[in-house]
């Protein structure tokens, strides 16, 4: 079968309504808190919201804090070019919720929260007030808005916007599990209501993950697949290339460029030698009329305008790389041009309170690998992208 | 005796606003993040705090010999409240003020790793209240009040001043004039505030 | 291990620290200080440790912080 289509768990079609998902899921078998863990542990199951973390280890993290434990779902999806969180907060809401209750019970839990989008807020509020009336629920659910912005859905922020206090990161000196806090990206929560239903062996076979296609493609899409499923049968899924495509942009901003090469399995380990990972499951397509340096650029742009603030490399940092790769890509050389972005993204890389400064260097070191012959074109006053002189 | 004692509260006064105008240039200096008078920058924070504590001494030489000193009727009581002395009440007053102050300064800094910074900051701001009216207290009491020496050490102590908080606030001051300001971004705060 | 920690949030470059552990520390272009072996949460060898604790300690926003990990 090809694996794209393959069990469809996910993305089936549905309304989103309480109903419906009972008819299709049936109830959550009550499971006690250790067996929950085991099931993540035994599924192998890994976050969905960009880190890839065993969740297993989170929940069993949590549970030990000593503390008592606070577990969000996080739907913030900051992430410009990502839609997978938002359409199965639409489509599936009641997974999700399913989800939050099994990590609730796994971790002994006092408060629940779900963190979404302002926009999706009133029909999340609909789906919560339908299983209060079917009793579905013991422990209440609190709804919170995301801000729209990249750093919102990052771990600490979500604790601190939970808290009233913004969607602000804090200083990781104690980790957040360790304070009794467990964020899990919407997706991965989603995975674990079909776990506990179908069992860990079901999702090592037929377990699946959730990609945003977007760029050069037919039908820019929220697709499902399992991980190991060839880059090409992804882009096929959205119907396909436009056209020859330059370089694929994998695991979103935060990700890295990797060869438009069809064959190029979405694994971690396939995709690690490109300084790229499934992540959130963001792929986007560069048409082979676009410059990579000029997108990268821009992404970058992008990242130095979302810097939270509050970290004085990042944010001296971010705009110095988006500088220097904005004259890389403007063809504007200057002495050491190259070099200076590497040796920016080299410094910046785990100094701030979370992870963007990490991110946007990630994306920049692979942007000099897969790019290296148009940085040397660049700078040489031409673009092969174009094969105009810039 | 009591004259001893009315010798030394009044030196000992005047060394403590010595003291105080180093604290607060050194204050000023460590806050720059630049080497000040060719010291490290440590150094100077180290001198900012020993000058400190120095001053503290000081003052409570000042204080005890008052409170011992027959002729300025200090009580205990006028330590903690202003204004009520016997003895020129509005100076005086000014005088409890500052000790007050610095009382509160000297306590979060010396509590600042349990505070956090965020108080202990808030209140180290009170310096800048502490010193003008340590100098006006200096000035408008005491038996020294308008000799030439203790005009010459108030103006040379207010131009100290003066001339710190000037570079405080000139663009020289900052030591990487071209590093962008950490401010937490405003979207991020927006639902926080609906 | 002792480790060394800076707090992000709350170093503002003030440049102490460089300073009082320049075996272990040094200021990039903006004045904040990196670690010379280029890890976030650098190891703090025993010789160093009375400095790192001073360093600690005058560090004028409370940015730094020894963990152990
Ligand atoms: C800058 C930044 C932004 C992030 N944004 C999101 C986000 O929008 N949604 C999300 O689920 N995780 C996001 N993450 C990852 C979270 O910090 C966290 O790892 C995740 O929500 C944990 O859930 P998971 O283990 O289920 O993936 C972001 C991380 C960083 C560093
Ligand atoms: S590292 Fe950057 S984005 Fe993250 S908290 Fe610090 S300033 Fe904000
Ligand atoms: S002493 Fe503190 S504020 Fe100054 S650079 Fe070091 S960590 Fe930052």
């Amino acid at each position: 079968m090809n694996s794209v289509l393959a069990a469809q768990t996910l993305l089936t079609a549905g309304d989103g309504g309480l109903d419906d998902h009972l008819s299709r899921y049936g109830r959550l078998p009550s499971l006690d808190g250790s067996q929950i863990v085991g099931l993540a542990r035994d599924a192998e199951l890994t976050g969905r919201g960009g880190g890839g973390f065993p969740m297993w280890r989170k929940l069993a993290a949590v549970a030990a804090a000593g503390t008592p434990a606070v577990v969000i779902a996080n739907g913030a999806e900051g992430e410009p070019v990502s839609g997978k969180d938002r359409l199965l907060l639409t489509r599936k809401p009641h997974l999700v919720l399913d989800g939050l209750h099994l990590v609730a019970l796994a971790t002994g839990a006092r408060a629940a929260h779900l963190y979404a989008p302002a926009a999706l807020l009133p029909r999340l509020r609909e789906s919560l007030a339908a299983r209060g009336r079917a009793g579905l629920d013991k422990l209440p659910v609190t709804l919170t808005a995301a801000p729209d912005a990249f750093v919102s859905g990052e771990e600490s922020a979500v604790a601190s916007a939970i808290a009233g206090r913004g969607a602000v990161p804090a200083d990781k000196r104690v980790r957040l599990v360790e304070t009794g806090t467990l964020v899990q990206n919407v997706e991965t929560l989603a995975h674990l209501a079909l776990i506990a239903r179908y069992g860990a062996g079901w999702f090592l076979s037929s377990g699946t993950f959730l990609a945003t296609v977007s760029g050069a493609v037919a039908r820019p899409s929220v697709v499902e697949a399992r991980y190991g499923v060839p880059l090409g049968d992804l882009i096929g899924a959205a119907g396909g290339a436009t056209e020859n495509l330059r370089a694929v942009l994998v695991g979103g901003y935060h990700g890295g460029w990797v060869p438009a090469d069809p064959a190029l399995p979405v694994t971690r380990e396939a995709l690690a030698p490109f300084g790229a990972a499934p992540g959130a499951g963001v792929v986007v397509a560069l048409p082979a009329h676009a410059c990579g340096l000029v997108e990268t650029a821009k992404i970058t742009q992008y990242l130095a305008g979302q810097v939270a603030g509050q970290c004085g490399p990042c944010v001296n940092g971010l705009p110095r790389i988006a500088g220097t790769l904005a004259d890389l890509a403007a063809g504007r050389p200057r002495p050491g041009l190259p070099g200076e972005a590497a040796r920016l993204a080299a410094l910046v890389t785990g100094r701030g309170a979370c992870r963007h400064p990490d991110g946007t260097a990630r994306l920049v070191l692979s942007a000099m690998r897969a790019f290296e012959a148009d940085v040397a074109a660049h700078l040489n006053g031409r673009c092969l992208a174009t094969g105009g002189r810039l | 005796m009591t004259d001893a004692l009315w010798y030394f509260a009044r030196g000992s006064g005047v060394v403590a606003l010595v003291l105080l105008t180093i604290v607060v240039v050194l204050g000023i200096g460590s806050r720059s993040g630049r080497s000040v008078f060719g010291l490290p920058r440590f150094a100077v924070s180290l001198l900012h705090r020993n000058a400190a504590l120095l001053a503290v001494v000081f003052l409570a030489g000042h204080v005890i010999g008052l409170l011992f000193d027959s002729y300025a009727q200090l009580r205990l009581f006028d330590l903690v409240v202003p204004f009520v002395g016997k003895y020129r009440p509005l100076w005086e007053g000014l005088g409890t003020v500052g000790f007050d102050l610095l009382v509160a300064i000297v306590v979060t800094s010396l509590l600042r790793n349990r505070l956090g910074a965020g108080v202990w900051r808030a209140v180290h701001w009170l310096a800048y209240l502490c010193w003008p009216v340590a100098l006006l207290h200096g000035l408008g009491t005491g038996t020294d009040r308008g000799t030439w020496w203790l005009w010459t050490i108030s103006l040379t102590c207010a131009g100290a001043v003066v001339a710190a908080v000037g570079w405080r606030v000139s663009p020289a001051f900052a030591r990487f004039p071209a590093r962008a300001e950490r401010r937490v971004a405003p979207r991020l705060l927006e639902e926080a505030s609906r | 291990m002792t480790r060394l920690h800076i707090d992000w949030t709350a170093c503002d470059g003030r440049g102490l620290c460089t300073e009082l552990l320049e075996e272990m520390l040094v200021e990039d272009e903006w004045g904040y200080p990196v670690s010379r072996d280029g890890t976030t949460e650098p190891v703090v060898p025993p010789p160093l440790e009375d400095a790192a604790k001073r360093a600690v300690d005058r560090c004028p926003m409370l940015a730094l912080k020894l963990v152990r990990r």
